[in-house]
């Protein structure tokens, strides 16, 4: 065989190499070919755009914002109009300047939705993937479990918990999670199930694993894809939620800037000053298309029937 | 001497269907023993009772000397005894690099030179390093088979079972395989126990087998027999005839 | 790279040969640029029995499936010559196409698992088969059926008829695919595998059922699979194919004349009972023969 120059390292040749010389190389290599296939689809760019631009907001709020979030001037600047000067997006009836408060309130966005998928995502893995693999009595009284957890409509056991528990941001991200699992549960286990009997789970098997070790390092991997996928677009429900929740007064206290709260309050001056309820609607519509499209795309790119590379 | 594997009586029932019904056999250290039988026949089950996969709803199994019963099996067992399976796309992890495949078998035993010895079994299948870090789907059918045979081979088993490992390939793959495996064979002095339903395979491979039907033992004889005729059940000549081709008749 | 001269074999006829086909080029479009699946191949096919070997990835069930126009729709296919009985099959309309699919020209797919309605039983299938290509009413459409299920060697026609698919044997449901496909009287017939699905003992049932009916209904055979003795077995002719062309054409007798090093290597690569060599003789793979 010939000699072959070592290729240089993150060039376009080394990602696509048929004949990785590293374990580092192998998986930056498929990465790229996922991201290949990703940025492909120019819709899934845009919903990648948006929630770059939702992380980048919520970092560089305080830099960003040109005014302050939580105290307006009561006197000059009540429900101004957008365009006005030094207020882009106007003001609200507290004086306070609604675009300062969607840049700090994406802060609220992304940390609901970032611990909803921490806390929901890994609960409904292990439960599903325990449950399909072993099978039996487990599987039955777990997925009645889940049942349970299903049988409430997602608004209505979120806000029981929320009274339960009291009012305020940390108690809304719980009990959304709590009712956030369930689905991942389903999809983890019927994932599970469809490895359960394959033959590299057969040869695994016989090398003595324990099934312990067997769903941890061989069948959790293969749930990732749909479960990452459904995360995503689950994101997009879950901000809703939680803006209902404030809404409700449930989620977010004043004077923070929850999207769903400033809508809340918004609502008494509709009909004149539609934009005090209007623009962080507009936000929650953006951001929830962006997670629909990330995910969408995200599943395309994903797909396990890797039609060659 | 007593045999390296050992079956008495061996009986698997789903529901009122007997997958097994009380087969008998014994396969002597260092041969190569074959199966032969159509679908339905029970070979594959009778690879899967022996290896632990399925339970056996009765009679005794003794592997190397001990004694198994139902699924429960030792470590010690999965270090004497490991199996090649049929389909090659379906046999290794779809998510796994070649060297995770091979370093999971190590990893559970508790091998610390595993960098040596993923290397010496890629080595001793015929594929090189530049192998190690492709992952599944980027090998070919015969690639992904040699994998698996390393995979088998990599804990140095003494007894290898081989569940139709060439049917799922290519003719010239298969030579390829069929080669490989006797060369294993030789080298490390391993104990074969075949399935196949392709009688030139197993004929080739094999010094010995046991055609089965309908979950039962039809007879034993040697691979020999088979050119010379030598055999007396009806069903082995139907499966002689039907492995010769079509012929205008 | 042998071709051989067909017209040299077929017996003297002046009309247009059943099939023929020239410089026949199936390419697929992927991310990583085209792949061509079939590069150019070209016979012509009489009232005989012509057989396409070749290993996977050598293009052969795609050239069954380009002359059924059955391939997927984002493919090329290109040919100087894709004719049946001298209609040009490329030009042609699609519903021109659809007619003579089923109709004149048929297919059998290789696993009856697959290529069968699992919610339709068998009965209704075929008559559905039976209905798009010909005017029938109901109870000659079921009297047909029944007919040809007798002729395929199906004992119970009757029962069989009200059966699903699962609930019979793989030979069985490959005689009931062969039943479905031949009952509207095709003149050409491409059976893709046909037996490689099937038990040992079940696929001579099944072959002799076939060629029972090939010859009785004068019909032409394409019989595509990866088993060179048992094509040369059936068929008059047969055609060898690597990567996508073909690389021997010749007369099922003459298999032991085989000139291209391919042919030998697959004809020598088959353990066999009786033949003692260890290690076997494995196929040498040349560049050259991809070009």
């Amino acid at each position: 065989m010939s000699v072959v120059e070592p290729l240089k390292p993150y060039s376009r040749a080394w990602l696509l190499s048929d004949r990785p010389t590293s374990r580092h190389q192998a998986r930056v290599g498929r990465a790229y070919v996922v991201w290949r296939q990703f940025s492909e689809n120019r819709l899934a760019l845009l919903g990648l755009f948006i929630i770059l631009g939702l992380i980048f907001i919520a970092i560089f709020a305080n830099v960003l914002a040109p005014h302050n979030p939580v105290q307006g001037d009561l006197r000059n600047s009540r429900l101004l109009p957008p365009g006005s000067a030094g207020f882009l997006l106007g003001t609200d009836d507290q004086g306070r300047d609604i675009l300062s408060r969607l840049l700090y309130g994406s802060r609220l966005t992304l940390f609901v939705v970032v611990l909803v998928a921490v806390i929901a995502a890994p609960v409904g893995l292990i439960v599903g993937t325990v449950s399909g693999y072993a099978g039996g009595w487990v599987d039955a009284v777990l997925m009645r479990i889940t049942d349970i957890f299903l049988a409430f409509p997602k608004l209505v056991l979120a806000l029981a918990l929320v009274a339960a528990l009291g009012p305020g941001i940390e108690n809304a991200v719980l009990a959304i999670a709590v009712t956030s699992w369930p689905p991942y549960a389903r999809i983890a286990r019927a994932e599970t199930m469809t490895f359960r009997n394959s033959e590299f789970i057969s040869a695994v098997k016989l090398m003595g694993a324990s099934p312990f070790r067997i769903v941890l390092r061989h069948v959790m991997p293969l749930c990732m894809s749909s479960l990452i996928v459904r995360v995503t677009l689950d994101m997009a429900g879950i901000i809703l939620t939680a803006a209902g929740l404030g809404f409700l007064g449930l989620g977010a206290q004043p004077p923070l800037p929850e999207w769903g709260a400033m809508i809340a309050s918004g609502r008494r001056f509709i009909l004149d000053q539609w934009w005090v309820a209007a623009m962080p609607g507009i936000a929650i519509l953006i951001v929830s298309l962006g997670f629909n499209l990330l995910g969408d795309g995200l599943r395309d790119a994903l797909d396990p029937k890797e039609a060659g590379q | 001497m007593s045999a390296m594997i050992s079956i008495r009586d061996m009986l698997v029932t789903y529901d009122d269907f007997a997958a097994l019904d009380h087969v008998s056999l014994d396969v002597e250290e260092g041969e190569s023993f074959g199966i032969v039988g159509e679908s339905g026949s029970g070979k594959s089950t009778l690879l899967r009772a022996v290896s632990g996969l399925a339970g056996f709803d009765s009679g005794t199994l003794t592997v190397a000397g001990k004694t198994y019963s139902g699924q429960s099996r030792t470590k010690e067992f999965y270090r004497t005894v490991q199996m090649v399976f049929q389909d090659p796309y379906g046999s290794l992890h779809p998510r796994q690099t070649v060297d995770r495949l091979l370093l999971e078998p190590l990893a559970i035993h508790g091998f610390t030179d595993v960098d040596v010895r993923i290397a010496r079994a890629l080595d001793e299948v015929g594929l090189g390093a530049g192998f190690r870090f492709r992952y599944s789907h980027q090998l070919s059918g015969g690639q992904r088979q040699r994998i698996a045979i390393a995979r088998a081979l990599i804990l140095e088993p003494k007894i290898l079972l081989l569940d139709e490992p060439t049917s799922a390939l290519d003719a010239s793959i298969q030579a390829e395989i069929l080669n490989l495996l006797e060369q294993a064979k030789r080298d490390r002095g391993l104990t074969f126990v075949m399935v196949s339903h392709d009688l030139g395979v197993i004929s080739h491979m094999c010094g010995r087998l046991a055609v089965m039907k309908s979950g039962k033992v039809v007879e034993t004889v040697p691979a020999q027999a088979l050119e010379n005729r030598e055999f007396s059940a009806d069903y082995t000549r139907q499966l002689l005839v039907a492995s010769e081709g079509f012929s205008r008749g | 790279m042998m071709m051989g001269n067909p017209s040299v074999n077929m017996t003297a006829t002046t009309e247009a040969p059943l099939l023929a086909v020239d410089d026949l080029r199936v390419t697929f479009p992927t991310r990583t640029g085209e792949v061509t699946a079939v590069r150019g191949v070209s016979f012509t096919l009489g009232k005989e029995r012509l057989g396409i070997v070749g290993e996977s990835g050598s293009g052969k069930s795609q050239t069954g499936r380009a002359i059924m126009g059955l391939t997927a729709g984002h493919a090329k296919i290109t040919a100087n010559k894709l004719e049946f009985r001298g209609r040009d099959l490329l030009s042609m309309p699609k519903s021109e196409r659809r007619h003579i699919r089923g109709k004149q020209i048929a297919m059998i797919l290789q696993d009856p698992k697959y290529s069968l309605n699992p919610v339709m039983t068998i009965g209704r299938q075929i008559v559905e088969t039976l209905k798009t290509h010909e005017k029938v009413s109901g109870a000659q459409a079921k009297e047909r059926v029944i007919t040809m299920l007798e002729s395929v060697q199906i004992r119970d026609p009757g029962r069989v008829y009200d059966l699903y698919p699962h609930e019979v044997s793989g030979g069985m449901g490959q005689r009931v695919m062969i039943a479905m496909m031949l009952i509207c009287g095709p003149e050409l017939l491409i059976a893709d595998e046909p037996t490689s699905a099937l038990d040992v003992t079940v696929q001579l049932d099944v072959l002799d059922i076939l060629d029972k009916l090939v010859s009785e209904r004068g019909m032409g055979l394409i019989f595509v699979s990866h088993d060179l003795r048992l094509v040369s077995s059936f068929c008059d002719r047969v055609l060898v194919m690597y990567a996508g062309r073909v690389v021997e054409e010749l007369a099922s007798a003459d298999l032991s004349k085989a000139s291209h090093p391919y042919t030998l290597g697959l004809l020598n690569c088959l353990p066999t009972i009786g033949s003692n060599r260890h290690p076997l003789p494995v196929l040498d793979r040349k560049p050259e023969w991809s070009l």
